[in-house]
């Protein structure tokens, strides 16, 4: 078998007395996506900036194709690329004046830095902005234009640090299947992610990290499965009567259920048997609270993320109930 | 394809050549001066300000200030030049601390060149504004009654030692920009320094009608000895005495900062 791309030991790191990463363990295999999945501040681009050389870390030890992050940092620095969490492009500049900068900072050519720019701009479409200056790109733009900056090089390894983070449902998954195709080429990433469904889509594994610590790891489906069969979800009319509801359906599951208020929604991680339903809405009949809706359904990673921490994984900012939780469905109905 | 796991095929070099290094150098000075020429309002408000210092001290304070020999206005400019070439370094802290705060830092630093190229890049661009903004000032001055008395050789050297001193203070700014992190702080913690070594100096009023503790300061500090220097070359005087004396604060100052300066970029 091949040694993993990227393979980290015990990486720690302090600010202060902020325990940013406490030793943390990582590997990914050539040729996979791994989701580094995580709420924020949970340690993700205290990890992508010490595997990509731009810190070192307090303990630990890490390699990307078998180059040592601080022995061998230069020599790394020119087999990966990395699009940082915030599009780290110049607004002054036009997108293909950037990407040639990026060129010729690899030390290429001045043909070959020419060829690379015309082509990822074309690649990420963006051949028509290409002379303009990217302070009139829109968020979507910028962000592809980092992306492409980070593939420049053709490194083998890219870390992209919440590549979709404050992005429309649409360009979101363009981008995804932008991802996809690297991959398909034999790209090996490491991408960090505050959204579940980011992960699920595009990672063959995924690590939950939560305050600087591996708190699960697996596939999508493994993580599910560690949740059991099903989640009980029942939706009352009455936002009042929630937590009584909660209560009263508390012992159909086998972890505590969970509350979303702005949705009136408990959430019961249960056997997937369907006699579930009946009882609990004989329950709630008997007791007189109103039901809106009620159904058993396979647990989502949202599901496996409140179970594993006790709070959910998307609190972060441009994150609520909206057209975003399903960007599969709306970006169907826009087209 | 080849494993991905070994390093063997086509291994990449463990270093930057210096040609690379100096390549990288090239490539971040003309993306910092696209920014200057791309931002020219920044540029003109800039270029004014130091037109309002000699307007101020040419036609107001000037009656107030006696000088022992010569016009008010040629002992001036060699002050005004110099002060223009220091002030153009505050905006080095401000554009490194912008690059620092937009992540393109971050981005530099992922990338296989020189590390030292985004600062030595960042001094270099700023240096060749300065040659623009300094030799406006020359203008401005000859408009407003300044003449040259040296030979072409010592007014060269003159506006040379202006531009030098600037240069090495480029790199305090340097520093500050790094240590500060954000562009507002770093504009106002740029000036700090600056005005007691600006106006508690030679630059616009003799140091003989200053206080005595103040003179005992003023004599020996840097922009004193540099401005006294830039005069005796441009209008005449001791060039010998001062130029030295100008030299070694440019080169010590130029030394200190750039080794904290790097240390400062290597710990971000
Ligand atoms: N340069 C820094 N100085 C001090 N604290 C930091 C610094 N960078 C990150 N932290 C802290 O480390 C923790 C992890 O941050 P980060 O890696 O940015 O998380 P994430 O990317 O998952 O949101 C947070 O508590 C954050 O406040
Ligand atoms: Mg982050």
């Amino acid at each position: 078998m091949t040694p993993p791309v990227i393979e980290a030991k015990g990486i720690t790191k302090a600010f202060g007395a902020t325990l940013a990463l406490d030793h943390v363990d990582l590997e990914v295999e050539a040729g996979t996506v791994l989701g580094l999945l995580g709420p924020n501040g949970a340690g993700k681009t205290t990890f992508v900036r010490i595997l990509t050389t731009l810190l070192r870390a307090d303990a630990g030890s890490a390699s990307v194709v078998g180059l040592d992050v601080t022995r061998d940092a230069v020599a790394l620095r020119s087999a990966i690329g990395l699009a940082g969490q915030y599009a780290a492009v110049d607004e002054l500049l036009t997108g293909r004046e950037n990407l040639e900068l990026v060129g010729l900072l690899y030390h290429l050519g001045k043909a070959e830095r020419r060829r690379r720019a015309v082509e990822t701009l074309e690649r990420l479409a963006l051949t028509e902005a290409a002379d303009r200056q990217v302070k009139t790109y829109s968020g979507g733009m910028r962000r592809r234009l980092d992306v492409g900056a980070s593939l420049v090089g053709r490194p083998k390894v890219l870390f992209l640090d919440e590549p979709t983070t404050g992005l429309d449902p649409a360009t979101r998954i363009d981008l995804w299947r932008f991802i996809e195709t690297l991959v398909e080429e034999g790209a090996t990433v490491l991408l960090t992610t505050q959204y579940l469904e980011e992960a699920d889509h595009l990672a063959n594994r995924i690590v939950v990290i939560d305050h600087g610590r591996v708190i699960a790891e697996g596939t999508s489906n493994e993580l599910k499965a560690q949740l059991g069969g099903a989640v009980l979800e029942v939706t009352v009319t009455e936002g009042d009567q929630l937590h009584k509801a909660a209560d009263l359906l508390a012992d159909l599951g086998h972890s505590p259920p969970g509350e979303d208020l702005t949705r009136n929604l408990v959430t019961i991680p249960s056997d997937a048997d369907p006699k579930v339903i009946v009882e609990a809405a004989r329950r709630l009949g008997d007791r007189g609270i109103g039901l809106e809706d009620i159904a058993l359904r396979r647990p989502s990673l949202d599901d496996v993320f409140l179970s594993l921490t006790g709070h959910g994984a998307e609190d972060g900012p441009g994150q609520g109930a909206g057209p975003d939780d399903e960007p599969a469905s709306s970006h169907g109905a826009r087209r | 394809m080849t494993t991905v796991g070994a390093v063997a095929v086509g291994h990449p070099p463990r270093r930057v050549s210096v040609r690379e290094g100096l390549a990288d150098i090239a490539g971040i000075t003309q993306r910092n001066l696209r920014r200057i020429v791309r931002t020219p309002r920044l540029l003109v408000f800039s270029s004014i300000q130091p037109v309002m210092f000699v307007l101020l001290f040419r036609y107001v304070f000037a009656g107030a200030i006696k000088v022992l020999h010569g016009d008010y206005v040629d002992y001036l400019m060699p002050g005004i030049f110099l002060q223009t070439s220091l002030f153009g370094g505050a905006s080095t802290a401000v554009g490194l601390a912008a690059d620092l705060q937009g992540g393109i830092i971050d981005r530099f630093r992922s990338l296989p060149m020189a590390r030292s190229a985004v600062l030595a890049g960042r001094t270099l661009a700023d240096l060749i504004r300065n040659v623009f903004v300094v030799a406006l000032m020359v203008v401005v001055g000859v408009l407003v009654g300044f003449r040259f008395h040296g030979t072409v050789g010592t007014d060269l050297a003159g506006i040379g030692l202006v531009l030098l001193f600037g240069y090495a203070f480029s790199w305090v700014f340097v520093t500050v920009g790094l240590y500060v992190k954000d562009p507002e702080t770093a504009q106002v913690a740029g000036f700090i320094p600056l005005f007691p070594l600006v106006f508690a100096s030679s630059a616009f009023v003799p140091v003989a009608s200053m206080p005595g503790w103040l003179q005992a300061f003023a004599n020996v500090q840097p922009v004193s000895v540099s401005v006294d220097a830039a005069r005796a070359l441009l209008i005449g005087g001791p060039i010998e005495h001062w130029l030295w004396q100008a030299l070694v604060w440019a080169g010590g100052v130029l030394v200190v900062f750039a080794v904290l300066g790097v240390r400062q970029y290597r710990r971000i």
